[in-house]
């Protein structure tokens, strides 16, 4: 057998190891009996996996915003700490992450998930647990639907949001005859489902394909597409599938026989793309260059400063999570869940954190929030490299969103 | 080979097990009273949980690689069965904690029975694969078949229900410490079954067969018979941990029956000393709370994660307790 | 006058996908020949087999700034391939002797680390990689799906794949590598320097990784993640095709990549189940693959 050698032996390392570990799991207990009890917001997010580009983005937004919060006297005057934890795209980990934060580290707020799946989960253990949750990036409609429970809140858009936004711009500028890629999950099934509805109604016709997940591969279903000769082809691929398949559209020269759009494609997917991919008209859930409203110049001027990126949607997202928290807790007075969840209900963001015009509010039904969404085409960069994006519309998120009755949320009251 | 002689002369001399009282006292103290000193280390209840739950999924495979020599690198198929089946019950049929238990471990065990036969004939890498290849088929289906399984977002809806004993309710849904014990006492059960099974002549033949394979069939044993049953064994157990998985998180996703997970219980059984009935619940628990603690700590927690497999194949192959068992033997 | 392609018959829709699969089947060709090289000889599943693959890809996105598209598909395979072998030197060479879980977790654990390393070192983002535009176009408007980069992608895999075979049949090296696979023992008994064969066949099946991860990235981009998707599909080709053989191994590619391609027309989110589909036939009715031989690897 063959033998490494070793300066130190095996055993010693052991030793060490276990004593070093030892020390470290101790730590924690010894932190708690010193000082004043910060206000702590656990952040569950799948920081490696195939989401971790979305999922880093929300975390630097929260990070950024409870900097900013602490800097002027935190939340009901305490300090505010930020636990981020790694779900891995795994819901194993994320429930237990999530059990951790609570039981052990004790926070007033939970965040997550990026991924769906994993949010829900998630949202049973806080449900159970009272604890007040806002899901900022996990767009699956149910959350806010037929799941939608008193202590869950969400920021970004549900697929019927994004579906009705887009589909009168679309219609009006290409046409009403539709070709869909979608990947096959839920998320895909309901926006599908979402853009047929609102295409229907439009008077316009379909058809689609139904692909894997991480298809990379899209040349049989655009071959398809180019026979059926639509206005406009539907991109509803999420993540790498969904650059794949622009690509491989534009090197099929189809760009030039059909529009191209669909529900997100978000900033951080279109930087990866090669210049002649970076096309469409798509939902942004909220943009950077907002040259009306100061608010958003200032904002974006002082995290460029502080992060060195410009901001995101992901980012907006982490960073309305935290205020909002920081804004109920100022309207309840506590941070107890029931009392935060009462607050937060049709509450509005003020301007500096709405970061955009009209009116943004949490609607008192479904706890989702109604911002605008912002509709208009991607282009490649125009002067900065981040320009990528040239907004046609605001279509208001509410009248996007439809009634509570049709999202299926049966919304319960917070126990007392 | 060394190990070959002990163990024989082990065999030999009719104790299988050491039976080592202060081993066995140590293990059960330290489990029964995890609720008291765990936090005040910094770990929580659910942890422990999943220690149990994984570490019976480590002992579980272990019967395979341990005691059997065979090596299976797709057995998280088998655990997420086991969540699925327990998680289809409780959602479907009806809130009943026990028959949601029941149909896991023979949703898995079943499963487990049918692959074994499919590939008992191969070995070594081989046969490796062919677990892996089956574990992915499962995998696929379980993320595919949305109208069943939940696909790609898992399986929700459902929850642990109370338990209705003849003499007591037991409420295990709320209550992170009472579902502790429960964990505990199936876990004990299983263990106590898998302990008497090894102890067995059956358990002895599967020592033999591990040692010397060739010896072993001139002796007259069915060695694919044996092997096979190894393995469904092996599976049964393993898709009770699977059930127990889906009672922990109320949820039941299609990563638990992935590669990964596979490799990981793997390392576990193979870190705490795969040649020791014990050693894989050791191992579970070392993994589980480094993984814990160090995602916690850095992003990067897949590299530590990674240098662990690698420390432990280098440095420390025979496992935490493979190093006590071999003193003086070398 | 030219008939448009859409409006041809089915059976010639069939007959284009074909094609197609034939092209994306080339692709799992490399991947899983470079997998069944080191299974073969060394009795080794590469688990990282997937990573080395995005390392590869990964070095070209940093080389092709510095020396162009061409020269950056030369070099970053061989610099794949002697990370392999560095690899391989310093760790796995450590447990062949030993009991084979210990090689598996090896490299089980190697993938994790690479795999994080690489989201270290770029980011999680996706990054493209970008290939020279004559070879980014499509072959004809007709023939519209099939860009000069899959024509290229073919031609690159074919000379991998004959310049393999070839070495394998006519170098000593190749020889002894063929021979090693059958009957190591008799072959170190022989007097060959048994570790030197190793090391080398593990880089040989690293260079094709790599190759393999410069053409995924031009196709389909970079990302940390991009080897986990086609690790299963070689395991397929090889199971398949039959452990052992790497001819079984070129043969279950192209065939997996065919019936992908083929199902797509029917059946859009069933091209993996198809495959998965195959396999799991094969090892009900054959399970020594198409062209193993029984007792190869027992």
């Amino acid at each position: 057998m063959d033998h490494l050698k070793l300066p130190v032996g095996r055993r010693t390392l052991i030793k060490g190891g276990a004593m070093l570990g030892a020390m470290q799991l101790a730590s924690p207990f010894i932190v708690k009996a010193l000082g004043d009890q910060p206000i702590k917001i656990g952040m569950v997010d799948p920081l490696t996996g195939s989401l971790s580009a979305l999922a880093q983005s929300e975390v630097e937004g929260a990070k950024y915003a409870v900097a900013e919060v602490n800097k002027k006297n935190g939340i009901l005057g305490r300090q505010v700490e930020l636990l981020v934890e790694d779900s891995a795209n795994d819901v194993g980990t994320g429930v237990q992450k999530t059990r951790k934060l609570i039981d052990r580290d004790h926070v007033d707020v939970i965040f997550g998930d990026v991924n769906s799946g994993i949010a829900y989960a998630i949202a049973q253990v806080t449900t159970e647990k009272k604890v007040f949750h806002i899901v900022p990036g996990g767009h699956t409609d149910p959350i806010t639907g037929t799941n939608c429970k008193w202590n869950v809140f969400r920021i970004c858009n549900t697929t019927s949001m994004d579906a009705a936004a887009i589909t009168p711009e679309l219609v009006k500028r290409f046409g009403k005859r539709w070709f869909f890629v979608t990947p096959d999950y839920a998320y895909g099934h309901t926006l599908q489902d979402a853009f047929v509805k609102n295409l229907k109604k439009a008077g316009g016709e379909y058809e689609g394909d139904m692909l894997p997940i991480a298809a990379t591969e899209f040349s049989a279903t655009l071959i398809k597409a180019r026979a059926y000769k639509p206005n406009v082809l539907l991109n509803n691929m999420g993540g790498l599938a969904q650059i794949d398949c622009m690509k491989q559209f534009v090197q099929f020269g189809m760009a030039k026989d059909m529009a191209l759009g669909g529900a997100l494609f978000e900033l951080e997917s279109v930087k990866a793309v090669p210049k002649d991919a970076q096309a469409g008209w798509w939902d942004f859930e909220w943009w950077w260059d907002q040259p009306k409203v100061p608010e958003v110049g200032k904002f974006v001027a002082d995290f460029r400063k502080a992060v060195g990126k410009t901001p995101s949607a992901r980012h907006w997202f982490g960073y309305v999570a935290v205020n909002s928290v920081r804004l109920a807790a100022d309207k309840a007075k506590s941070m107890e869940g029931p009392k935060l969840a009462l607050a937060m209900e049709d509450m509005e963001l003020p301007p500096d954190v709405a970061l955009q015009p009209g009116k943004v509010f949490y609607r008192k039904g479904d706890h989702e929030l109604m911002p605008n969404i912002f509709v208009g085409e991607v282009h490649p960069p125009q002067g900065n490299p981040d320009n990528i994006f040239t907004a046609a519309a605001l279509v208001p998120g509410e009248q996007a969103a439809g009634t509570v009755e049709d999202t299926g949320c049966k919304m319960t009251p917070p126990p007392v | 080979m060394n190990s070959a002689t002990t163990s024989t002369a082990a065999v030999a001399e009719g104790r299988l097990f050491d039976q080592n009282w202060t081993k066995l006292l140590i293990i059960w103290a330290a489990l029964l009273t995890v609720p008291l000193w765990l936090p005040m280390l910094g770990g929580y209840t659910a942890l422990a949980g999943r220690v149990l739950v994984l570490g019976l999924a480590a002992m579980s495979f272990n019967i395979l690689l341990g005691f059997t020599g065979v090596m299976s690198f797709g057995h998280a198929a088998y655990f997420g069965l086991g969540a699925y089946g327990a998680g289809l019950t409780l959602k479907y049929l009806t809130a009943s904690t026990p028959l949601a238990m029941l149909m896991g471990t023979l949703l898995g065990g079943v499963a487990g029975a049918i692959v074994g036969a499919l590939i008992v004939r191969r070995r070594g890498v081989y046969f490796a694969m062919a677990t892996v290849a089956f574990g992915q088929i499962g995998f696929y289906i379980a993320y595919t078949w949305n109208d069943l399984t939940g696909g790609y977002d898992g399986l929700r809806g459902f929850e642990r229900a109370p338990l209705h004993l003849g003499f007591a309710n037991i409420d295990i849904t709320n209550n992170g410490t009472i579902f502790y014990y429960f964990l505990l006492a199936v876990f004990a059960v299983a263990v106590a079954l898998q302990g008497f099974l090894l102890a067995s002549p059956f358990g002895r033949t599967l020592l033999a067969i591990r040692e010397n394979e060739r010896r072993a069939r001139f002796l007259g044993i069915p060695i694919e018979r044996h092997i096979w049953l190894s393995f469904t064994i092996s599976c049964v157990f393993t898709g009770l941990a699977g059930s127990l998985y889906a009672l922990l998180n109320n949820f039941a996703d299609p990563m638990a029956m992935h590669y990964s997970l596979s490799g990981e219980i793997v390392i576990m059984a193979v870190m705490g000393g795969m040649r020791s009935f014990w050693g894989p619940l050791v191992g579970a628990a070392v993994f589980v709370v480094l993984q814990d603690y160090i995602s916690s700590m850095t992003v990067n927690w897949m590299s530590f994660v990674g240098l662990i497999f690698v420390l432990v194949v280098l440095f420390f192959p025979r496992g935490l307790l493979g190093m006590f068992q071999r003193r003086g033997v070398q | 006058m030219t008939v448009s392609f859409e409006s041809r018959p089915m059976l010639d829709v069939i007959l284009f996908n074909v094609t197609n699969g034939l092209i994306i089947g080339a692709f799992y060709v490399l991947m899983a020949l470079g997998l069944s090289l080191i299974l073969n000889l060394s009795n080794v599943i590469n688990f990282a087999h997937g990573n080395f693959l995005a390392i590869g890809g990964y070095l070209a996105f940093v080389l092709v700034p510095v020396t162009g598209f061409w020269l950056a598909l030369l070099i970053s395979p061989i610099a794949t391939a002697i990370l392999g072998l560095a690899v391989e030197r310093l760790m796995i060479r450590q447990v062949y002797r030993r009991d084979p879980v210990y090689s598996l977790l090896l490299t089980f654990g190697l993938a994790f680390i690479i795999q994080d390393m690489c989201r270290y070192i770029w980011g999680p983002n996706g990054l493209p990689l970008s290939v020279p535009d004559t070879i980014a176009a499509p072959i004809s408007n007709e023939f519209f799906f099939i860009t000069w980069y899959r024509i290229f992608m073919v031609v690159i895999v074919v000379v991998a794949v004959g310049g393999l075979f070839t070495f394998l049949r006519y170098t000593k090296v190749g020889v002894r590598i063929r021979a090693g696979t059958l009957d190591l023992e008799t072959v170190s008994v022989l007097g060959v320097n048994v570790g030197f064969l190793r090391s080398f066949n593990f880089g040989l099946g690293c260079l094709l990784a790599g190759l393999a991860g410069v053409l995924a990235g031009g196709q389909i981009g970079l990302n940390p993640n991009m080897g986990d998707d086609l690790l299963m599909p070689s395991f397929i080709a090889i199971i398949v095709g039959g452990v052992g053989s790497l001819a079984g191994t070129l043969v279950g590619g192209l065939l997996i990549g065919v019936a992908a391609a083929v199902t797509t027309v029917f059946w859009p989110s069933g091209n993996e189940a198809v495959i998965y589909m195959i396999m799991a036939i094969v090892l009900i009715i054959r399970p020594r693959g198409l062209m193993g031989e029984e007792g190869m690897l027992t």
